[in-house]
């Protein structure tokens, strides 16, 4: 075939490919989550179950690290929703001016855990060896929120296990994974010996493959997940809604099927919009189901 | 009629070339502007990790460039000189890393040379533990480079022609001796160029690297692994590590080229 032709039958093709993508978005509204990579599934799921209730709507989930997202966004990137695992993230999305500080809520809690390989080559027993023996440890890379949890963790041991124990456990560090997920895959492949994710990176899919470490709660973090719609999205209402989804009753108890625990108490989250305060009402009623991620030990 | 459709048709090639153009040169223009205007190089003192990874990166490139040199010349021999079954087969493979996914690559890598790979089990039996180590850097980047030089070379084995080496044999030159004083005085800017962008392409490497390697400052962090891992909380280190890449980029492009445009008046 001569060039020519073949060249033009290409365009055409793809000039089709693109019409269809175009009238598709014309026909749905197509909602944009930009999402912390801890909540992979449970966003999935969400996405999913709030899709029956706007069948016209269409959700694109957008997950990497918050810190990577918080990246984008502050280069313009285009969503209409963010999630992130720690406030942190969210107050740079918020000092830029794309989202109100009235609009962050806080929807789910979430806590550590140390894993190792299902046949625990280095043969840990807890928190304490990561500073006691020579093994591969893998973390997720400095400034993920997951990582600064981390970090606030492993220096809360010093008093208990001396007072180099962090600086001792991160000598072990062998590789800072762009995420969380990354983390896990990592000790599920057997490829490192520990790493420190959240309870809820342990799914279904890998819980054979790892063994899990309670880390005990005077010593564990607390990851509070914000949630905003962003000021320049174009479906504020959807948003919205979506967001009021999150926090509903349903929401929650999805959040909650996949290991997240209740939001933390906000005394001082700003007087709830009209709309949204038949669902802070039923948070408040604890009616969810989901417990709160204090006073509640890591099942092994 | 036909004068101004001839018009309206070149004003189009003109038009869509300018806009390919600009997309391909926008962004690299717009980094090194960003870079330069907002003095990033004032931040950079506190920035080690620019130096701990372009230490790496040369250190890594230099072990696959000598890598690529000592086990890629004697198969891209191999390849311009003789003619074997399953020829077609090995040129594939070959080929194949250049245009396979990287991440793929690093994928392959993990669960062959990984602790619990193909080979890397029997390896960990003995105390070898290859991911995370400037070892598996290596490996990863020699696994997506080499190809690059291994073609360049088998081209310029190929431009030596039959006649010469015919000529050398009569003369009485045999072997390593003709490889030594015919063959590779006449293909050695073929084999340079190719060694330039095998050097590049391993400079470059990035998702084979991060997925069979890890990623750690000093110890498996090169240049486009600490771009990706610090550009959201420190631009200015991501940036100039990128102009710097760009640089060596642009001079392996050029000398590279100089090569294969010397090769080619002598041919």
């Amino acid at each position: 075939m001569p060039i020519g032709p073949c060249l033009r039958s290409a365009c055409v093709v793809a000039a089709l490919a693109l019409s269809m993508i175009s009238t598709h978005g014309q026909q749905k509204r197509t909602l944009t989550i930009y999402a912390a990579t801890s909540l992979t599934d449970a966003f999935e799921n969400l996405a999913a179950a709030f899709r029956e209730n706007h069948p016209d709507t269409e959700i694109v989930l957008n997950f990497a690290s918050s810190s990577k997202l918080a990246a984008q966004l502050l280069a313009g990137a285009p969503a209409d929703i963010f999630a992130s695992a720690n406030s942190a993230q969210m107050d740079l999305v918020v000092a830029d001016g794309r989202i109100r500080e009235g609009a962050v809520k806080s929807f789910a809690a979430n806590r550590l855990v140390l894993i190792v390989p299902a046949d625990n080559p280095a043969d840990i027993s807890g928190i304490e060896d990561l500073g006691s023996k020579r093994l591969l440890l893998v973390l997720a890379v400095t400034g993920t929120p997951i990582r600064d949890y981390t970090n606030v963790m492993l220096n809360s041991y010093n008093d208990e296990f001396g007072d180099d124990f962090a600086k001792r456990a991160l000598e072990n560090l062998v590789s800072e994974e762009s995420n969380v997920r990354q983390v896990v895959a990592r000790i599920a492949l057997g490829e490192a010996d520990a790493g420190i994710v959240y309870q809820t990176d342990v799914t279904d899919e890998i819980r054979d493959q790892v063994i899990r470490f309670p880390i005990a709660d005077r010593h564990n973090q607390i990851a509070s997940y914000p949630v905003a719609a962003l000021d320049d999205s174009a479906l504020p209402e959807l948003s919205e809604a979506f967001i009021v989804y999150l926090r509903s009753v349903d929401g929650q108890s999805i959040l909650g099927s996949f290991g997240f625990c209740a939001p933390p108490k906000e005394p001082d989250e700003p007087a709830a919009e009209p709309t949204s305060a038949t669902v802070q009402d039923k948070l408040n009623n604890d009616e969810t189901g989901v417990a709160p991620c204090e006073g509640l030990e890591a099942e092994g | 009629m036909k004068v101004w459709k001839l018009k309206a048709d070149k004003l189009l090639l003109v038009a869509v070339s300018a806009f390919a153009f600009l997309l391909l040169a926008i962004p690299i223009f717009v980094l090194v502007v960003s870079g330069l205007g907002s003095r990033a190089w004032e931040g950079l003192p506190e920035s080690s990790s620019i130096l701990t990874a372009t230490l790496l990166s040369f250190a890594s490139t230099l072990a696959v460039v000598c890598l690529a040199a000592l086990l890629g010349t004697p198969l891209a021999y191999v390849l311009s000189r003789f003619e074997f079954t399953g020829k077609r087969i090995v040129s594939l493979f070959i080929e194949l890393p250049i245009v396979m996914p990287p991440a793929v690559a690093g994928l392959a890598l993990l669960i062959t040379f990984g602790r619990r790979g193909f080979i890397g089990a029997g390896l960990a039996e003995a105390g070898i533990v290859i991911p995370f180590t400037i070892l598996a850097v290596i490996i990863a980047q020699f696994f997506i480079s080499a190809p690059f030089y291994i073609r360049s070379a088998q081209v310029g084995f190929s431009s030596v022609s039959a006649e010469v080496e015919d000529a050398a044999r009569v003369d009485g030159a045999y072997g390593w001796q003709m490889f030594w004083y015919i063959t590779l005085p006449i293909a050695w800017r073929a084999l340079a160029s190719g060694m330039i962008l095998c050097w590049a392409r391993a400079v470059g490497e990035f998702g084979a690297t991060i997925l069979f390697a890890g990623n750690l400052q000093g110890r498996t962090q090169t240049m486009p692994l600490l771009v990706y891992s610090v550009f959201e909380r420190d631009i200015s280190a991501a940036i100039w590590t990128g102009l710097i890449l760009i640089v060596l980029a642009l001079a392996a492009l050029f000398v590279s080229q100089w090569f294969a445009a010397t090769q080619d008046r002598l041919d």
